[in-house]
């Protein structure tokens, strides 16, 4: 950066000071992420495989990785067809209050997730929520149980679709659909020949990254759940569980699966993504 | 919001004043029901519930739970160490933006993986990523667990990729050639940075800075494991929160919470005045 000669202006990037910025990001980097990131694989493996035995042998902890699984699922469901389905709104449709929708569709990723579990609480606890009460006593338990977990879990990774959707409904515009509709094909069968192949990248990356994002999801969660063991535990509740147990090993552990999963996702997107854009 | 009656909403920045959107059919507007209807029970309402408990104690009450000694603390923490982790990331993220956009070296794809990860990892995992390099294993013999220096790491992890994210396609289409005519007429590179450079990359930098900012104040799960949740000294907004819950003090834990909703609805609205004047101009 010191480097403030005129003499020569060389190109772009070909300067010497190029040299310190990228030592300067790659320490941070490494000291950031890289290099923690690598202490928990070594923390999980380092009595060998016997922690991983240990928690995969454990109904509690067996049970925990199933309901994450199965939570996540069913939130990336929701959220891929309420993703697609309000970008095609938003994009190609005009109605009012749209801009003040779009806008407050991005709220979820800034809210805090304990805000999160308290507004779902405050209108769905079964004690004194708005509605809880009442859906309490048409049997339907919302909060303490796993409907509650899903909705939290809905909320926080409720963006992701329509943020990678968004831009490429935008991108293909719609000729191709109205050509179609001329000829006359109806909506679904526009919908499902037309739109859907030529944004079917940017879904596919809006599922990988809800599914990291809800496979992850901790404080949300944390509050809806009552973190009952064996019935509402998820995996990361799991990992705080064990930590605080001093059972180290398992916590690493099963923070290293969740890692694994977590990395594999965002290398599976990063892999994908410049194939299409090439 | 039903509505399929064809009310033409055109403000003057629309997204795309070219080509006018379709007016609902009755499939689609349907649609926009059902999807409001949903939205609304997830979101809208919840929020909602939020605020109107925290008015039930009029302002005073409100006031009162917000500047009780201990809640004033949190919230001083929070906002201030979230402040400072932005400056960090503005700087940090734009110069990692710069490597990657600029600079081409063996490897260059790992550090794009990098990035992502704070994003994708679960929260409670990142505290105990951080913690087993900082905590008290730390190979490098620091030990920082339960201090506030934790929570500044843990709000600098999580917030990592907002604003390399944001400035990373900017600089990509930025034409090189107004800095090659910058330094050709004899501007230092500080001066073509700053003249040429910096302007364009000011809108996206305010974009990820608020992101980054509202990511921060809202944090959690990090910081459960990381920062020893110590009141007075190293608990903040979101941990606050919790233990108002776990107390059975709903009112309370509304009251603050309402605090970092505002600050979430302010990031909203600068987010979208940005992006506005960004679709003007470009």
């Amino acid at each position: 950066m010191a480097d403030s000669s005129i003499a020569a202006p060389t190109p772009v990037g070909r300067r010497p000071g190029r040299h310190v910025l990228r030592a300067v990001v790659v320490a941070y980097l490494f000291f950031l992420v890289a290099w923690p990131l690598y202490l928990v694989g070594r923390n999980a493996f380092a009595d060998g495989l016997t922690s991983f035995q240990d928690i995969l042998t454990d109904p509690d902890v067996t049970h925990a990785l199933q309901l994450t699984v199965v939570i996540a699922v069913v939130a990336v469901v929701i959220n891929t067809v309420f993703g697609v389905g309000i970008s095609i709104l938003l994009v190609r449709y005009d109605f009012p209050a749209k801009r003040a929708l779009n806008a407050l569709l991005d709220m979820p990723l800034s809210v805090s997730p304990i805000v999160v579990g308290l507004a779902l609480i405050l209108v769905y606890g079964g004690r004194d929520g708005w509605f809880g009460p009442t859906l309490e006593a048409a049997g339907i338990q919302i909060i303490f149980a796993v409907p509650g977990m899903v909705m939290a879990t809905v909320f926080v990774a409720l963006p992701l679709v329509i943020r990678e959707v968004v831009p490429v409904l935008q991108e293909v515009g719609d000729e191709q659909e109205q050509a179609a509709r001329s000829l006359g094909a109806n909506a679904w069968q526009t919908f499902r020949r037309i739109t859907l192949p030529s944004i079917k990248w940017g879904v596919i990356y809006g599922v990988v990254l809800s599914l990291a994002r809800s496979l992850g999801e901790f404080g949300a969660v944390k509050v809806v759940s009552g973190n009952v063991l064996g019935d509402t535990r998820t995996a990361t509740l799991v990992v705080e569980e064990k930590y605080l147990n001093f059972d180290k090993g398992g916590a690493y552990a099963t923070a290293f699966l969740l890692a694994l999963v977590a990395v594999a996702c965002i290398i599976v997107v990063s892999v994908l993504r410049p194939k299409e854009e090439r | 919001m039903t509505s399929t009656t064809l009310v033409p909403d055109r403000p003057a920045g629309d997204r795309r004043p070219a080509r006018a959107g379709l007016p609902l059919t009755r499939v689609s507007g349907l649609g926009l029901g059902v999807a409001m209807v949903w939205f609304s029970l997830l979101v809208l309402i919840p929020l909602a519930a939020v605020v109107v408990t925290a008015s039930e104690g009029g302002w005073g009450g409100f006031w009162g739970t917000v500047t009780n000694e201990q809640t004033a603390a949190t919230l001083r923490l929070t906002v201030g160490t979230a402040l400072l982790v932005t400056l960090v990331n503005v700087v940090m993220g734009t110069l990692i933006a710069w490597v990657l956009v600029r600079d081409h070296f063996a490897g260059k794809r790992a550090l794009e993986v990098l990035i992502d990860v704070p994003f994708a990892l679960p929260t409670i995992v990142a505290g105990l990523v951080l913690l087993s390099l900082y905590g008290p294993d730390s190979p490098l013999g620091v030990n920082i667990a339960n201090t506030r220096i934790a929570v500044f790491l843990a709000f600098l992890f999580v917030t990592l990729p907002f604003i390399v994210r944001t400035v990373q396609p900017v600089l990509a289409e930025l034409d090189p050639e107004a800095e090659e005519a910058a330094a050709s007429l004899g501007a230092s590179r500080l001066v073509t940075f700053r003249r040429i450079i910096l302007p364009s990359l000011t809108p996206a930098i305010a974009a990820g800075a608020a992101l980054s900012f509202a990511r921060a104040v809202g944090e959690y799960g990090s910081l459960v494991l990381l920062s020893g949740n110590l009141p007075m000294r190293t608990e903040v907004a979101s941990v606050r929160i919790l233990s108002s819950i776990e107390n059975d003090n709903p009112d309370s834990a509304a009251a603050v919470a309402v605090v970092l909703l505002a600050v979430s609805l302010a990031v909203i609205v600068l987010l979208d005045v940005i992006q506005r004047r960004v679709m003007r101009r470009g």
